[in-house]
């Protein structure tokens, strides 16, 4: 005699909430009702891109992250739904939005896979933030309504194979040829490189100081080869930048770059959107350990009833809503001016390093389903390992607290 | 094409419901509001789709009061032009539909539409009243709607099958499933929706015909048994000794 007991919505006997209904049930935690800092049109996008997210990437993106195959098929709905570019002013095909926006932006995309994060980021604040910000009124022209659409896509082109933490040691160099500039050298770790049609690319010219160039696919010389084998964001196409005496036209000198600073002001652009988007990779961990513990029972009870479990699950939502809150001032500073590098620096490594800590605490909840492709836990945890070190490692980040709070250099 | 499309708000599908003054008021504390998903997925989007394609203005109207207004700014981030509100608090459908109609009576709207129900109270009466109160043609729950010249061709549900309706403009539709997609708003649309016209208008002055004297909760949903397949003398023995059905 076999009858058991259980509540209606587990009546397929399993707690598989997610895939095995073919539906994502994710809802935004909100402990601290932090949306009530929000306006209503922030509110409104974080559920606009929630609803495309639930409709476009969930569906698929466990298998391409498992084929380590990137959904191309995604960068027009990417586009449309306004994910690139969404703080370029509206004349430059942007949406015009404000920083909080963009935040959101990404923590929703996020939530979804940090690879589609990613390929947003890098589109928006590495390529189309310099080429508005360094760029020439034609270069704006020529690219930015574009790289909007998604119908061209871009690169950064800022890590060497020598020169990670270090970018300034960088080797790449360009020299002037009266007509063109002669550029040589590779990078390497390239988010979006081998299907971008356009890289941003960090040079020293003969003086030794850093510039930005577009190199565009196509001109002599220059080659993407893809890299294989990442255990992490396998879903986002990572590759090279090689330059073997690539002649790139003077204008496409990004005229108003000078220095390391340049980088580096792309680089806090994109910071920024990362301590949102981790963020969202942190609550769809949460939010699936909080169902499966929920619904998974041991022991006559559910898992969720065991202190341990619960413990887990009570430190989750504390850390979220600490790095909501941070993520929200931050935002605040940014749409005044006001953030400072190192402001933003502090908000990537803590949010990062509490959505890696999540995600490995939220695999344990789901026990053995937590390594497998049927719930996104395990992807979150190995993307998560790739975002905690791009956009400077999280020691480096430590590094750069440490300098703001003791006026010490211990980066060298 | 002139197209007025009514919207409502109803508490987000995952709300935990609760009522007080002992139960004789639906206690909105910490609901969250949604656009009433028939209104947005079908008649809205069916309203924008019509308007793309013949021209027009699609304009929204809501009966409610301000904290209708983030569900207002969704209506025009999808695409429609304009929305009014009419500042009252929505008591009853008589009532919805009187203020709808006071304001329709001078706009020369070729098509009203509404959603087949709100999620809410499910009275499925606004669209009927209104068309009533204009002295126009309703359809109810359209499924298709092709519009040629001045005449429609509405597919709509009945019992068992579709029934295929021929009318000409002006006439109240109501939308459900089927009519359109759902279309979500993008950033662009959001930030434009912030220059798009809010006219709030006042009430007029209707009757109210009826009131709620109380809300009850549906009776907690009991557990499900599962019975092995390989067991059907057991299924056989709870449907008659538990269930008691046969
Ligand atoms: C998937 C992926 C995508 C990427 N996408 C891009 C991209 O689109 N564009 C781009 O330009 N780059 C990209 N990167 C590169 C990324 O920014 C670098 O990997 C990162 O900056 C670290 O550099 P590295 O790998 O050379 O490590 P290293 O710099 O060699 O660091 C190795 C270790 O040494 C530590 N370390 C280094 N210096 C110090 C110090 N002074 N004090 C203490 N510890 C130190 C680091 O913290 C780290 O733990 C990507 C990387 C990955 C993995």
């Amino acid at each position: 005699m076999s009858t058991k007991l259980v509540e209606p919505q587990t009546s397929n006997g399993t707690a598989h909430s997610k895939t095995a209904a073919g539906q994502d049930l994710y809802k935004h935690p909100d402990y601290f009702l932090v949306e009530e800092l929000l306006t209503d049109e922030h509110r409104l996008i974080r559920e606009s891109v929630q609803a495309w997210v639930k409709k476009e990437v969930s569906p698929i993106i466990e298998d391409y992250a498992q084929r380590a195959a990137f959904p191309h098929q995604l960068l027009k709905g990417l586009g449309e739904i306004g994910a690139f570019g969404p703080t370029i002013p509206v004349e430059y095909g942007g949406s015009g939005l404000d920083y909080i926006s963009y935040g959101i932006i990404m923590q929703e995309l996020e939530r979804g896979d940090s690879g589609i994060r990613s390929t947003a980021s890098v589109q928006s604040s590495l390529v189309m933030y310099p080429i508005y910000t360094f760029g020439t009124e034609e270069q704006r022209k020529k690219y930015l309504p574009k790289l909007a659409t998604g119908e061209m896509m871009g690169c950064f082109g800022l890590t060497e194979p020598d020169h990670g933490s270090n970018p300034g040691g960088m080797v790449t160099t360009i020299k002037d040829k009266g007509d063109h500039y002669l550029l040589n050298g590779a990078k390497m770790w390239i988010s979006n490189s081998p299907f971008a049609d356009i890289a941003v690319v960090w040079a020293k010219d003969e003086e030794g100081i850093i510039r930005g160039l577009i190199v565009e696919r196509g001109m002599e010389g220059f080659t993407t080869p893809e890299i294989h084998g990442k255990w992490s964001l396998r879903a986002s196409a990572t590759g090279e930048l090689v330059f073997d005496n690539v002649k790139v036209p003077k204008e496409n000198l990004l005229p108003k770059s000078k220095g390391l600073k340049s980088p580096l002001m792309c680089l806090s652009s994109a910071r920024f959107g990362i301590a949102w988007g981790a963020i969202g990779a942190a609550s769809d961990c949460y939010d699936s350990a909080l169902r499966y513990s929920l619904q998974r029972e041991q022991f006559g009870k559910p898992i969720a009833a065991f202190q341990l479990t619960q413990k887990k699950l009570a430190e989750m939502i504390t850390e979220i809503t600490k790095a909501q809150l941070l993520a929200w001032r931050l935002g605040v500073l940014k749409n005044e001016g006001r953030a400072t590098p190192a402001q933003i620096s502090m908000g990537k490594r803590n949010n990062v390093d509490m959505a890696l800590k999540i995600a490995r605490e939220a695999r344990q909840i789901h026990g053995g389903m937590g390594i497998s492709g049927e719930y996104s836990i395990m992807r979150h945890s190995m993307n998560l390992e790739s975002v905690v070190t791009y956009e400077g490692t999280h020691d480096i980040h430590l590094l750069i607290t440490g300098m703001d709070v003791t006026g010490i250099n211990a980066f060298m | 094409m002139n197209i007025l499309v009514c919207i409502c708000k109803t508490p987000d599908t995952t709300a935990k419901i609760t009522f007080s003054d002992n139960n004789t008021k639906f206690d909105t504390t910490n609901v969250q509001w949604i656009m009433n998903p028939t209104d947005e997925w079908y008649a809205l989007v069916r309203g924008i789709e019509l308007k793309n394609q013949l021209g027009g203005k699609v304009t929204v109207v809501n009966v409610g009061q301000s904290d209708s207004d983030q569900i207002i700014r969704k209506a025009l981030a999808i695409g429609a032009d304009n929305a009014v509100r009419i500042d009252a608090e929505p008591v009853d459908s008589y009532f919805v539909a009187s203020q709808i109609a006071a304001y329709a009576k001078a706009q020369n709207f070729d098509v009203i539409f509404t959603g087949k129900e709100s999620i809410d109270y499910n009275s499925f009466a606004v669209g009927g009243m209104l068309a009533e109160m204009l002295d126009i043609p309703y359809i109810s729950l359209a499924t298709k709607l092709e519009m040629e010249g001045n005449t429609a061709t509405i597919d709509r549900e009945i019992e068992g099958g579709i029934e295929k309706v021929q009318v000409d403009t002006p006439f109240v539709a109501s939308g459900q499933k089927g009519l359109a997609e759902q279309l979500i708003p993008n950033m662009r649309g959001i930030m434009m929706a912030r220059r798009k016209p809010l006219n709030v208008v006042p009430a007029v002055d209707v009757e109210t015909l009826s009131s709620i004297t109380e809300y009850e909760l549906p009776p907690a949903r009991s557990s499900v048994k599962l019975v092995d397949a390989d067991n059907p003398a057991e299924l056989v023995r709870l449907l008659h000794e538990e269930a008691k059905v046969i």
